[in-house]
This record gives structure tokens, sequence and C-alpha cells, in this order.
């Protein structure tokens, strides 16, 4: 009998192409997502070796990072321009790049672009049990639907397109389960959010984490793209949740899932994926999801996390004294006092997007909060940013635009936007905003921002009463 | 990529610690299409002093830079190797790097080279007036007063640098070992092809 092997064990050895005497090893990668930011240099990189992209069949591009999220097309249907110089070659670059090296590409203005990591699994290009890259290290997403997916650099983009494969060393594998059941009000969001408080933003390191346990097999495949999105910022290569029926369910019909004959071979194929019940893991954290409350960052770090319960922390009270002195500066740059109550922090900022929640359920959630509401006076800008343009459809079809809108949210077009702000999405300086977003680092939302990461209805919550707000409250 | 075996030249004393990526290239440099001409926007922030050592006439193009602990720590942009090469840098010596760091630097031909602080001390004491000579190949620093200092290096990454080998080529030479598995993924798993071509 084989070893028992957990699922990440058994999607890396079915990717060994070539294993090297010191134990790294090169791996095929089924799955590449292109974006205009990490692959120009890669481009000119493989033009100037005069090599060229090995498998553009598994290559799949579409700008997201850079692209404004206003109107694209004028009232004539005519692109509109980009009014950043630096932006706009980075654009042209990509549609000039994909063709010439016969990648497909979703243009800018095409009804499925959006955020890569919402467009890979909502188009069935990524799959259970294949390997996925993309120069973005929120490229563990993927791993809701059970592929074991990281983020590469520039160089590695290009060994990527020239070769399909990377030299890769194993990681060790870390199990987080979530037993139980959450309380009303709490999303995937608030789960990973309170994981990475709990196992901290270095926890995971060296390790690739898969979710288990009840609480994460009850999510969809939504919120499970939401937990596994963040594995990166517990410091993990990757996260990982075995696919199951949910996951069958999402991806049937999907433009590029299998199909027909094609698609019972898959299925019975990602059955076997599941870890055994008998493997180890080099890590165990046990998480009771009855402990979960709706959550939120203090601090500069996606580990500074507290319930909206609870108060901004006295930075002496941490342990370890890097980590004092880490809260101090962050409360600093937060204009944040230890002992203010979360919910007394004002909030002149909306961010709803990313793709760690801009899909049709996050979408939902945020406008369940807001209907019948209106923006508070002091929320000086509300974005809804959809994570694709069939998201944003979706949505238009449901009414939701509508539900935005009525209350004075604005309704944008699908991209990255102000989670990075490489476009003109941008929070301003010593202001605060309430983000659906993966990561509060300082200057992460434009020089100076203050981010407070939550979920879509917490959010929501926030835009409708100008201060972080206990979205449980506006729910009775 | 050029192959590194000797470097000697003047060694930049610069010394600081905890430099990130952030401050080797600042952000709005991540926004251009090339890997060239990023040195001008290397070390941007301590440049905009006009008496910065980067650019003064006695270090300005020097190919070794001297800095203290964790350099490169912070965001893993690789534009943080491309913008030291294009600064003319071949060779880092510090007490310690982010990972991420010294990775990237070595597939872009740059040589990290780990001394501990004592070494790092006197040679940024002699940098300020004489060159410094580094051998990748017997892994040495030396210095014009008979200072020798040894560091070690991953015998991989030592290989590449030496050879000027990327690992793009490297992995060139497993062509065949790729193809088979193409072919033996098509054989047992046809399905995994993107369904519409
Ligand atoms: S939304 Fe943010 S984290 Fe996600 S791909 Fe875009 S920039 Fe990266």
């Amino acid at each position: 009998m084989t070893r028992p092997r957990t699922l990440y064990e058994k999607i890396w050895d079915a990717h060994v192409v070539e294993q090297r005497p010191d134990g790294t090893c090169l791996i095929f990668i089924d799955r590449h997502l292109v974006h205009e930011v990490t692959s120009p240099q890669a481009f000119a990189g493989l033009r100037a070796s005069g090599r060229t992209v090995r498998r553009p069949d598994l290559t799949l591009a579409v700008p997201d990072h850079n692209v404004p999220t206003t109107a694209r097309l004028d009232a004539a249907g005519n692109r509109l321009p980009i009014a950043d110089r630096e932006s706009a070659a980075q654009l042209a670059a990509l549609e000039k790049n994909a063709p010439e090296y016969g990648i497909r590409y979703i243009d800018a203005v095409a009804p499925e672009q959006g955020i890569v990591h919402v467009v890979g699994p909502e188009q069935g290009f990524s799959l259970p049990g294949t390997t996925i890259v993309c120069g973005d290290s929120h490229t563990a997403c993927h791993g809701g639907i059970g592929a074991l997916a990281f983020g590469i650099g520039t160089s590695e983009v290009e060994h990527v397109l020239a070769t399909q494969t990377l030299l890769l060393q194993p990681s060790k594998t870390m199990e987080v389960r979530v037993e139980g059941q959450v309380g009303p009000g709490v999303s995937a969001k608030d789960i990973i959010l309170h994981i990475t408080g709990t196992i901290g933003a270095a926890g995971g390191t060296g390790h690739v984490i898969e979710y288990t346990g009840s609480a994460i097999r009850a999510l969809s495949i939504e919120g499970r793209l939401t937990v596994s999105n963040m594995a990166i910022e517990g410091g993990a290569r990757a996260g990982l949740i075995a696919p199951d029926e949910v996951t069958f369910a999402y991806l049937k019909g999907r433009p590029y899932a299998p199909k027909g004959a094609d698609w019972d071979d898959a299925v019975a194929y990602w059955k076997t994926l599941a870890s055994d019940p008998a493997a180890t893991y080099d890590k165990v954290v046990v998480i009771d999801a009855a402990d979960i409350a709706p959550s939120v960052t203090w601090g500069t770090s996606p580990e500074d996390v507290v319930p909206i319960t609870g108060v901004v922390p006295d930075p002496a009270a941490f342990a370890d004294p890097s980590k004092q002195v880490a809260a101090a500066k962050s409360l600093a740059y937060m204009g944040l006092e230890p002992g203010t109550r979360m919910q007394d922090v004002p909030i002149e900022n909306i961010f709803i997007g990313s793709c760690t929640n801009s899909r049709i359920e996050d979408l939902r959630a945020a406008a369940a909060v807001i209907k019948g509401r209106k923006k508070a006076a002091n929320v000086r800008w509300a974005i809804v940013v959809p994570g694709s343009g069939l998201v944003k459809a979706q949505a238009e079809a449901e009414g939701l635009d509508r539900i935005f809108i009525d209350a004075g949210i604005e309704w944008r077009e699908p991209g990255c936007s102000a989670c990075l702000a490489m476009n003109p999405d941008k929070v301003p300086a010593g202001e605060r905003c309430a983000s659906t977003s993966n990561r509060n680092f300082v200057g992460r939302q434009g020089p100076g921002s203050r981010t407070h990461l939550v979920s879509p209805a917490m959010a929501a919550a926030a835009a409708v009463t100008g201060k972080l707000t206990d979205v449980r409250e506006l729910m009775a | 990529m050029t192959p590194i075996e000797k470097v000697e030249g003047r060694a930049i004393p610069f010394g600081l610690k905890n430099v990130d990526t952030d401050v080797i290239i600042p952000a709005h440099w991540l926004k251009t299409t090339t890997r060239e001409g990023m040195g001008r926007g290397a070390f941007e922030s301590l440049r905009a002093d006009p008496d910065n050592l980067f650019d003064s006439p006695v270090f300005k193009g020097a190919p070794i830079l001297i800095a203290g602990d964790n350099f490169g720590c912070g965001s893993s942009r690789e534009h943080a190797a491309w913008a030291l090469g294009d600064l003319g840098i071949r060779v880092v010596i510090a007490p310690s790097y982010s990972d991420i760091f010294s990775g990237n630097a070595v597939k872009n031909g740059i040589l990290p080279v780990v001394l501990p602080q004592p070494a790092i001390d006197r040679l940024m004491e002699v940098a300020q007036t004489d060159p410094v000579h580094v051998d990748l190949d017997t892994q040495t620093v030396t210095t014009p007063f008979q200072d020798r200092f040894t560091f070690e290096i991953d015998p991989f990454r030592k290989m590449c640098l030496l050879e000027g080998l990327d690992e793009i080529s490297l992995t060139e030479k497993s062509d065949a070992a790729i193809g088979a598995y193409e072919a033996q993924l098509d054989a047992d798993r046809p399905w995994m092809r993107p369904a519409i071509a």
C-alpha cells in the first residue's frame, strides 16, 4: 500500500517532471495566468533570448491591475483613453504580447474581463488538482477549488512561459481545521481574518495550508476562494481546500471546464485527491467556528485582527518585544489610541472589491445590508468594484447595482482598483478605508492610506453608519 | 546573463541595515515595461540628496555595494535586482539578505556575498579609499591591504553565476523529460487541456 498522502502531496507528486539530488523538483505547470504588470519584462526576456511560449494553450492573459474602473467605452462604443501614460503602456504591451505568442487574451472591454483570480475559476480555466501560477501573490486564491496555486516573480513568469515548468522545493504541510458552525453575520472573510490573527502573518511560512473542517466544507466556492486567497497573509505559499460536490457543481458547464465523458473522467480523478484519512500534516491548528466574530484589522499587518466588539490593543500587552515595537508603529500610522472601541472608529472611504471579495455572493451580502439605507454623510468615497464583467452583469440582473447607486455608492467596472491603488482609485493620506481587500500594509491603498480589512457585509455596515460597525446590529 | 568570476573595483560603503526593496526601487517604478533604465530609480529617495554616495564622482558606476543586515527585505519585487544591475552593481556584500532578494539577485547575475559584521566594518573602511576584489571561484573578498575574507555560497547558485546560466537555459536541458511528461499527461488525463481552443 502506498503511504497515506495529503491533498498537497497528491498534487505535487502528480506534477514532478524530474527530481534533483537536493530534493528540488521540476514541476509541471497546468495553468498560467498572465496580467499586465508582472509580464512585460518576461515577454521582453523571451524576445531577447529568441525563445517562444512552450504552451500558449495553457496560458490565459487578462488585464486587471491598473485598468481604470471608470467607464471604458464612450456612448458610441469607442474606447476611452487611459490618462496614466505608464498604465497605458503596460496595457498596450499585454495586448501586443498575448497575440504575438498565441496566448488567449481577454480584452479590457470584453464581457469576461476581470481580476485574474476571479476570471480563472469563473471560466473553468482553473481546475481542481492542477498547478496554477500567476505573477501575483494572491494566486493562492485558486486553492479554493482544490488547485495548487501560488504567486511567482517576473523571472519565474518568463521561466513558465518558456518551459511550462518551475524548479521548486516541496513545502511543509499545515492543516487549519475549522469545526462547527459560524454565527449569523460571520462570513468566509471573517473566518480567514480570524485564522490569520490566530496563526500570525508568519504562521504558515514554508508551508502549504489545507483548510478543513465542517465550517470550511459548509462554504460556497466563493467563500472558499476568499479563505484560500489570504493563505499568503498567513505566510503560506498556497492554500488548499479539497474539491467536493460543491466544487464540481460550481465548475460544471464553465467554458474551459471538461465536457461530456471528459467531465466524468475529471470528476472521478478529482474525487481521489482528498487527503487520505491517515495522512498527517507537519503542523495542525484547530479553530472553533463559534469563536469567530465579524472581524476587523486595527494595524498594518493582516495578523492585527480583533472582533468588531473589541478594542484597539495596547502595544505593551504583546509578549514579543518586536511585536510591541511594530504595534506601536502601526498605531501611530493608523492614528489610533489603545483602548479605543473598534466600533467608535470613523470611516471616510469604503472599498468593496478585490480578488478576495468581489464575487456575486460578496456583492449580495453587501447589498443586503445597504438595501433601503443611505451612505453616511461622513463617508466621502464609497465604491463597489465587481470582480469581473460577468459578476457585474449578474449583479445588474439581480438589481444589486441599483441598491448601491441609490445608497450613494459608486458602481464601477471590474479590476483590482483600490486593492493596490495602481490605477486612479486611491485612498487619500490620513483617511481610513473599510476595505474588503487582503492587505492593510502601509500605503497599500495609496500613500498614507489607513486600511481596515473587513468582510463585504461589514464594509456595507460601515458605509451606512460612517464608522466601523457590528453588522449583526443592522441585521435584526 | 553575463558570467561573474572576478569583480574588482570601488565598493560603495553604504552599510545601512534593513534596506527594503521600496528604498532600492520605489513602487512607482513598477509601472514600467522594460528591465532597462531602472538604475535611474534606484535609491531614488536617497539620491534626492545631491551629496549622496551613489552619484559621487568616486562611487558612480562602482560594481560593488556594501550593505547592512537584512538587505532587500519587504516587497518581493524583482525590480530591485534589475535596478541594482542597471546601476552597474555586480556584487552586494552584506551580513544577511531577505530570501527573496538573494534569489532574485542570483537570477539576474548579481552575486550576494554574505560576510559577518566585523568583515563588513573593515571593508567599509577600505572602501573609502581603495578598491575591493571579489573572486567567486575561490569564494574570497580581498583588499590591497592583504585582508582576505572567505564566504559561503550554495553550489548551484555558484555554478549559475560562474557560467552565466539563467535558470531557463538549465531547465531547457530537461526538454525531453518535459516532453515525456506532457505526452503522458495527454494519455492519462486528456481532459486537463482547456476545453475550448
Ligand atoms: S485584487 Fe489585489 S490582490 Fe487581487 S490580484 Fe488584484 S492586486 Fe492582486
